[in-house]
């Protein structure tokens, strides 16, 4: 982890920049739908992409509270900012973790130096069920040929490399050990990225497909070179993939709620700003008592993280609950702009389609209640 | 060349300052502080000549309570070499920083002092000025553009009458305005290296410099509430007004 001074340096500058530059730049991402080129070389060079590489691979090895709280900082801004880097400071670093010394020594000092890397697992007819994958890995002497579709891959349009999970069996074995992972550089013949998918917000980031067609990759590309252990590299990250989700949700909240406090008090009604009345003043009351709800969640989570534990139901509950008030704040913060709310010239619109998102990725709510379930009645069981 | 950039910890720009209930000065419990930015500017523009092959060390310098070490780390993660902090618990005024800043410039003979031209937290707008004068050397301030050209540096001020290019022979002094430049954001890894680079820590008696304040705060007040305007319809309607509240005959 960043020694605390050094981390409270970094994390007051970034809160500077997120202000300074990012915020000022979201109508430009907007317009072109993708982030500018300048600020994702800015991005680069402030070290964003290498948050959680290991120090020796040029990174800053950060802790899980360090990480999550650098992606809340992060997410005060349009979600496209974050969308960038947060595959490669998430799946992609957890995932090249569990690689052979030389795959670490290759690929961790580019992603942390700002190439953008994706993870496929999503599959059109496979989501959260990943023992229904159908992406096939096939050994062909020293290769393997993949073959498959992989659907909804945030970043595919800039990546150079996408972490492929793909079947080296055809019959699924317990704990998902019929699934691999696969480092596949995105100009092997044969790999192709879709057209990104058009969406109802986060402009600026973008998904596609990516096709693998009888794309022949070295077997020094197999991911630890160990067959088997796909599943449980990509299982392996999604507890901190949760806690990001849940983190950008309470830092986009807490954006809207500033817009919409702002709105309050400039927009008058009556003969006065109507943040004078109280029915106004329960929305943003109720709104920041559940931002700060999940602000607290986050943070003890994360804390039980740093110590090493498994927080697989803290990180569920708060990524549900986090996603969950997002949306209520979102919609809150339309209903306090009133008419100004439903017009696309205002803020608080595109924050309400943005936020959409954060129910639904890294595990929907419904899927976030089955593990919270799950875990509890293990534990009764226990 | 060697540079010496003085930075001082002030109350962050971003914060709306609030006066101390016995007006005695600003209320700085709890409030965040921050290099003084005509100070980030200062050290940015030294960073600059290092890059450009023209510096080869950079050393920054705060005076203040120990927690100026933050701000000579943001310095060091910037770009500098390393730091000297002179701990003094009172904010010693502009003449004694001006003293400890000439004694710290004779023991490390610097080419270049650049300095902010004020602070955002008194604006007193003298140090640079006080130094000058105290070491001898030549100065130019409110820089809105350093060039080195041999053994001269060209400083272009922003005078009243448009732009002003003084000639400097080193060493020299050059205290910086806001158009300067635009201070860096420092990456990750140079603010992780910032923690590895040296601090001198020194005292004002280190120096020999009497730090006793010769000036006495009177009174700190907040400014003044503005009253709330008047449309009024027409000419005749203003004059009216005027005459009415005594502000014209």
């Amino acid at each position: 982890m960043m020694d605390a001074d050094s981390f409270t340096a970094f994390h007051e500058q970034l809160h500077r920049w997120v202000r300074e530059r990012l915020v000022p730049a979201e109508t430009e991402v907007i317009r072109i739908n993708r982030v500018p080129d300048d600020i994702r070389a800015e991005m680069a060079d402030m070290g964003l992409f290498a948050i959680t590489t290991p120090e020796e691979y040029g990174g800053a090895g950060m802790s899980i509270s360090q990480y999550i709280a650098t992606m809340q900082e992060i997410s005060w801004a349009a979600p496209a900012f974050r969308s960038l880097l947060s595959i490669n400071v998430g799946m992609v670093t957890t995932s090249l973790k569990g690689g052979t010394d030389a795959q670490k020594a290759e690929w961790l000092p580019k992603t942390a130096g700002g190439m953008v890397a994706a993870f496929a697992l999503t599959e059109p007819d496979s989501g959260s069920d990943s023992a229904g994958l159908k992406t096939r890995a096939v050994r062909d002497g020293d290769h393997y040929v993949l073959n498959g579709t992989k659907r909804y891959i945030t970043n595919a349009p800039f990546a150079d490399m996408v972490i492929v999970m793909a079947r080296t069996h055809v019959e699924a074995l317990p704990k998902n050990a019929h699934i691999s992972a696969f480092i596949v550089p995105v100009d092997t013949p044969g790999v192709t990225i879709g057209a990104p998918d058009e969406k109802m917000g986060q402009t600026g980031a973008q998904i596609a497909d990516v096709i693998m067609e009888e794309a022949r990759i070295p077997a020094d590309c197999l991911l630890g070179r160990e067959e088997g252990r796909g599943f449980q590299t990509a299982m392996q990250s999604l507890d901190n993939g949760r806690l990001s989700i849940a983190a950008c949700s309470a830092a986009y909240a807490a954006r809207a709620l500033d817009s919409g406090l702002k709105y309050a008090t400039e927009r008058k009604a009556f003969g006065e700003p109507i943040a004078g009345f109280q029915l106004i003043q329960a929305m943003l009351a109720d709104s920041k008592a559940e931002i700060y709800a999940a602000e607290c969640m986050i943070r003890d989570a994360c804390a039980k993280a740093d110590t090493g534990a498994r927080v697989t139901l803290e990180a569920s509950c708060a990524k549900m609950f986090a996603s969950e008030m997002c949306g209520r704040v979102v919609d809150r913060v339309v209903q306090i702009y009133g008419g100004a709310g439903y017009l696309k010239e205002y803020d608080a619109e595109r924050f309400f389609r943005d936020a959409r998102l954060y129910r639904i990725y890294e595990g929907t709510t419904q899927i976030q209640q089955l593990v919270i379930a799950k875990q509890m009645l293990r534990a009764m069981d226990g | 060349m060697k540079i010496l950039v003085p930075v001082k910890r002030v109350i962050d720009y971003n914060v709306k300052p609030r006066v101390k209930a016995d007006q005695s000065g600003v209320d700085l419990a709890n409030v965040k502080m921050s290099m003084n930015p005509f100070d980030e500017i200062a050290v940015e523009e030294a960073v600059r000549l290092k890059e450009a092959g023209t510096a080869a060390e950079i050393v920054v310098v705060s005076i203040g309570e120990q927690k100026a070490q933050e701000t000579l780390r943001t310095g060091l993660a910037m770009g500098a070499d390393r730091g000297i902090l002179v701990v003094s618990e009172n904010m010693p005024e502009p003449l004694a920083v001006a003293k400890i800043l000439a004694k710290i410039a004779e023991e490390e003979s610097p080419d270049l002092v650049i300095l902010g031209k004020q602070a955002i937290d008194d604006d007193s707008n003298q140090v640079g000025q006080m130094l000058a004068a105290l070491l001898g050397w030549a100065q130019g301030t409110f820089a809105s553009k350093v060039e080195v050209a041999g053994d001269k540096v060209n400083v272009t001020r922003e005078v009243d009458g448009g732009l002003e290019t003084l000639a400097l022979s080193t060493p020299a002094i050059i205290t910086t305005d806001l158009r300067l430049n635009e201070p860096r954001y420092a990456s990750l890894p140079n603010i992780m290296k910032a923690k590895k680079k040296p601090i001198d820590e020194k005292t004002p008696a280190d120096y020999g410099v009497d730090t006793a304040p010769r000036l006495e705060v009177v009174k700190v007040t907040e400014p003044p509430k503005r009253q709330a305007g008047e449309i009024v319809p027409d000419v005749d309607t203003l004059v009216a007004k005027l005459k009415e509240l005594g502000a014209v005959a």
